[in-house]
């Protein structure tokens, strides 16, 4: 099986966001980069599918960044995945979900496919859309947010279980197909010693938009951000203390139209 | 990568599991079979024996990493992959390597190190446990003490006596397995740090060791002992400025919370002269550490720069849990506050693997002999 994994790189959880002095993004130092989590998820269960399916499967990552993105492509190779794409061009500085979902979609279409395993959205900016645009342009069917897989013996066809109010859904699919991965699906191993090692001699192959046929940025202006702000600092908090509700009320009211002027 | 991998799995993993084996004193033994399955039971071996063939500097950042969480893991790691491991790797015949070396490599099995007895701590040369040769066997009596693991090991490198006139000469090195007749485990030490380590004594009653778990040539011990010391302190050093790093972060993170005169305690001018002061002391320590390891891995002799090493980050890690408790005020001085731990256990590395005297003698001895051969005659 062709198995591919997804993986961008975000801002460690932990670490403190602060909006650039242009707005035009987050400051860059001190911050440390990670694989997306979720997308950790999509590798752990990408190297599960080859593990099972055994012959000649193969998990390849794709990952669409900056330069920087190698050192993490390089740490899921070394949980165990067997070679890496990485698109890397400088007109990709701020991509829009689309344009993100065409450049994927191409690289993976030129790579070959059958399941496809990401993140069901991404930590930083929580868009949650690129799977499911790229599933489209691929035209092959998504289960998203998913906390359970299984393939069938024949591999043409997969069951996914998503989590509903109250229970489980299952969800059968024809294989090709896009996963995106939520937490409990599984739970990610560490690259191990060995992993390492064998990591450095595995081939990460580095392409441009040009390599993968695009003249110009697909998609492009779709959608853009203007300007990043910071949210407001609050004002705090008031508390409305009184007997009967009744009076509380009256009170909020008051609040509510001399104070915070919204009514 | 590999200090990523040993600080993520010393975070999640191992803290948890550390908290109650050091309240309890319970060995983790799961730990080091999850520790070897990830290659860090084997760091130093050849790939042929289920090792990762990386030198003593990855060694020293991982023991750092897991040093930080457990200074217990991280002893029983270090005397296993810098002491046992390379032991038998660089003595050992064939036959023992394949025997012992893929099995210690996966943590299927540990390794201890015994040295140590009543009359012979830092004056190894006056050991006095017996190992007479009998047919294809040694024959060992004796009792060694204060020995690291002793009681989990799977193999155990144990220095006895085979020529009882040559002080130096008249030691050789064996590889003991637990099952061999004769060996027992004698009294566990209560110690006041490490408490998620074993430290027992090893009895030897006619204990029979087979003649071809020699190590070397009959009488090579002490240069075999001698052999192991320098990787051995980078790794109580690396153990130091792990403790140190811990202890250095509980102080800051106790106190940006703590207020007193309407003030957080980070905020006092004596707060933060003894976190500069510490913060230096942790850098020059871990300097230190790293010059002497990738020093070892090119192959130069760092007898020298590895007492350095040890001596410095030692005094360094004492010091540094001392001013972290001072910052946490009294409550340091409760269960509840993690620095408790990290101040009994810090105490022991200007102990073991040569005490801080037995480094500045090292450390002196190689000072005067380097000035010396500047002298013309």
């Amino acid at each position: 099986m062709k198995i591919v994994a997804l993986l961008k790189r975000v801002p460690d959880t932990e670490a403190r966001i602060l909006i650039n002095q242009e707005g035009s993004g987050i400051k860059d130092e001190g911050i440390k980069y990670v694989i997306n989590t979720y997308d950790e998820y999509a590798v752990e269960e990408g190297l599960r599918l080859k593990e099972k399916t055994g012959g000649d499967s193969k998990v390849t990552v794709v990952c669409m960044g900056p330069e920087e993105a190698t050192e993490l492509i390089r740490t899921a190779l070394a949980m165990g995945a067997d070679d890496a794409v990485h698109i890397c061009d400088k007109l990709l500085e701020r991509p829009d979900p689309f344009t993100t979902a065409s450049v994927l979609a191409k690289a993976i279409t030129l790579e070959g496919f059958d399941v496809i395993f990401c993140g069901k959205q991404a930590i930083d900016d929580d868009m949650a859309q690129v799977h499911s645009i790229m599933a489209e342009m691929l035209d092959i069917p998504q289960v998203s947010v998913v906390t359970g897989f299984e393939i069938a013996p024949d591999q043409k066809t997969a069951t996914a279980r998503r989590r509903i109010e109250g229970g489980d859904e299952k969800v059968e699919t024809s294989i090709p197909a896009v996963i995106s991965c939520e937490k409990g699906l599984n739970e990610p191993r560490y690259a191990s010693l060995p992993g390492i090692m064998k990591a450095k001699k595995k081939e990460i192959r580095k392409k441009t938009l040009a390599d993968l046929g695009f003249g110009a940025v697909p998609g492009e202006a779709r959608s853009a951000i203007l300007r990043w702000v910071p949210l407001p600092k609050s004002a705090g908090c008031t508390m409305v203390q009184a007997e009967e509700m009744r009076d509380a009320v009256k009170q909020v009211v008051r609040l509510l139209r001399e104070e915070a002027k919204v009514l | 990568m590999i200090q990523q991998t040993a600080r993520e799995f010393a975070r999640k993993e191992l803290a948890p599991v550390a908290i109650e084996a050091n309240e309890k004193g319970v060995f983790p033994d799961e730990i080091f079979k999850q520790l070897g399955a990830l290659g860090f039971m084997g760091m130093m071996l050849p790939e042929e024996y289920g090792g990762v063939h990386l030198g003593s500097f990855c060694l020293a950042l991982a023991l750092e990493e897991v040093s930080a969480v457990c200074a217990s893991t991280g002893v029983t790691m270090s005397v296993h992959n810098s002491l046992t491991n390379m032991t038998i790797l660089k003595y050992g015949s064939e036959t023992l390597r394949k025997r012992y070396l893929p099995r210690l490599a996966s943590g299927e099995i540990l390794g201890a190190y015994a040295i140590t007895e009543s009359e012979a701590g830092s004056d190894v040369a006056a050991m006095r446990l017996s190992a007479s040769r009998k047919g294809s066997d040694y024959i060992l009596n004796g009792t060694k003490i204060f020995i690291s693991t002793g009681d989990r090991a799977g193999a155990i490198i144990v220095f006895g006596r085979t020529d009882p006139k040559d002080r130096t000469r008249g030691i050789s090195a064996f590889v003991v397995e637990p099952s061999f007749d004769g060996f027992s485990i004698g009294k566990t030490e209560k110690k006041m740090g490490l408490k998620a380590s074993t430290t027992v004594e090893l009895v030897f009653e006619d204990c029979r060791v087979p003649a071809e778990n020699l190590l070397g040539q009959e009488g090579a011990g002490m240069k075999i002992a001698l052999a192991g010391l320098d990787g051995g302190r980078i790794g109580i050093a690396a153990q130091s400025v792990g403790i140190a790093q811990a202890a250095l972060e509980e102080a800051l993170r106790y106190s940006r919370e703590r207020k007193q005169f309407n003030s957080r305690v980070i905020d006092f001018q004596s707060t933060r002269w003894k976190i500069a002061d510490m913060a230096t002391a942790i850098e020059a320590s871990r300097l230190l550490m790293y010059r002497a390891a990738r020093g070892r891995d090119a192959g130069e002799a760092v007898s020298k720069e590895a007492s350095m090493a040890k001596l410095f980050a030692s005094r360094t890690a004492n010091q540094v849990v001392f001013d972290a408790l001072q910052m946490h005020g009294g409550v340091g001085y409760t269960e509840d506050f993690l620095i408790e731990r990290l101040f009994r256990d810090a105490r022991v590395t200007e102990l073991y693997e040569g005490t801080s005297e037995i480094q500045r003698l090292v450390i002196s001895r190689a000072v005067i002999e380097e000035f010396e051969r500047t002298i013309p005659d």
